[in-house]
């Protein structure tokens, strides 16, 4: 059996404060998009979604904690993702 | 049995962010759907949205959020060996799933409601854009409420495992990967909520 070094605890108050940062953060998402910003609020609100997806992860998913394997993981699926999108709109919008 | 149970905390964690990333795909294909669909329909995809009550997304979300920050606290609890602290902690995430699908629950009834789901009066004679508009909505935010009962099911079953004994500060493998799949629900309805409700 291996023994794996101790976990990383974060604390109560910690997650509290995320959690105050998430509320803030989506008043102001439904702020922003109230605006009259044109385009911009798409732009907005996927910057503020992506702000709050990263507190998530970081905090919430501990991955502020692992090791280099699974952010490396985290990254290679977000690259993916990018891709995936990224070469279809080159297909959708030069059509 | 003289012999120690052998456990691989760290391949089970993997395992779980292996399968999460899959369901950020599947997902991201539900959104990229979604976006194309946006570049092609931007007037109708904007009465759709309107369509939307802003409220109840916002509520949502806020519920969503908490029951996050439920879901990490408990896995603190864990670590500090606090069992009563986690059944209390996923109770009141478990909790907050019902009262998401409750709140969808009725805002899924008001469209109904008002002639709105896939092959109603209106959407079949209606323009194609809103049709396509609340296919969408229907199929992601359908497949996200079947996360969360997934999700809100998956976490009783840990708590009663916790109750047990069988879950605890050695081994905790079952809740931080409930807890991992928990904080997955609650990314993707980061992006639904505005996608959705606001940015029409």
């Amino acid at each position: 059996m291996t023994h794996e070094q101790d976990p990383h605890i974060i604390s109560y108050g910690k997650l509290a404060a995320v959690w105050l940062t998430l509320l803030a953060l989506t008043g102001l998402t439904v702020w922003v998009s109230r605006l009259d910003l044109g385009v911009n609020r798409v732009w907005g609100a996927l910057a503020i979604a992506s702000a709050k997806s990263g507190l998530v992860i970081a905090f919430f998913m501990h991955m502020k904690y692992e090791g280099r394997l699974l952010r490396w993981l985290l990254f290679v699926a977000l690259l993916t993702l990018a891709i995936f999108i990224g070469f279809t709109f080159f297909d959708v919008l030069y059509r | 049995m003289s012999q120690a149970q052998h456990r691989d905390h760290a391949g089970a964690k993997l395992g779980m962010w292996l399968f999460l990333f899959t369901e950020l795909i599947l997902f991201g294909g539900l959104f990229l759907l979604y976006a194309v669909y946006l570049a092609r329909y931007p007037h109708e995809f904007s009465v759709g949205g309107r369509e939307l009550n802003v409220l109840f997304g916002t509520v949502n979300t806020m519920v969503l959020l908490t029951s996050s920050m439920f879901a990490a606290m408990a896995v603190t609890a864990v670590q500090r060996g606090q069992r009563h602290n986690v059944v209390r902690l996923l109770g009141m995430t478990v909790f907050c799933a019902l009262v998401f699908l409750g709140i969808k629950y009725f805002e899924w009834s008001a469209k109904i409601g008002h002639d709105i789901y896939p092959g109603s009066q209106r959407l079949t004679t209606g323009p194609p854009g809103e049709s396509v508009f609340f296919s969408l909505y229907y199929l992601t935010t359908g497949l996200h409420g079947l996360h969360v009962l997934i999700g809100g099911a998956v976490l009783t079953f840990v708590a009663i495992k916790v109750q047990k004994g069988k879950v605890n500060a050695g081994n905790y493998a079952w809740l931080e990967n409930g807890a991992l799949y928990w904080h997955l629900v609650d990314l993707i309805w980061i992006f639904i909520f505005p996608l959705y409700y606001l940015i029409l």
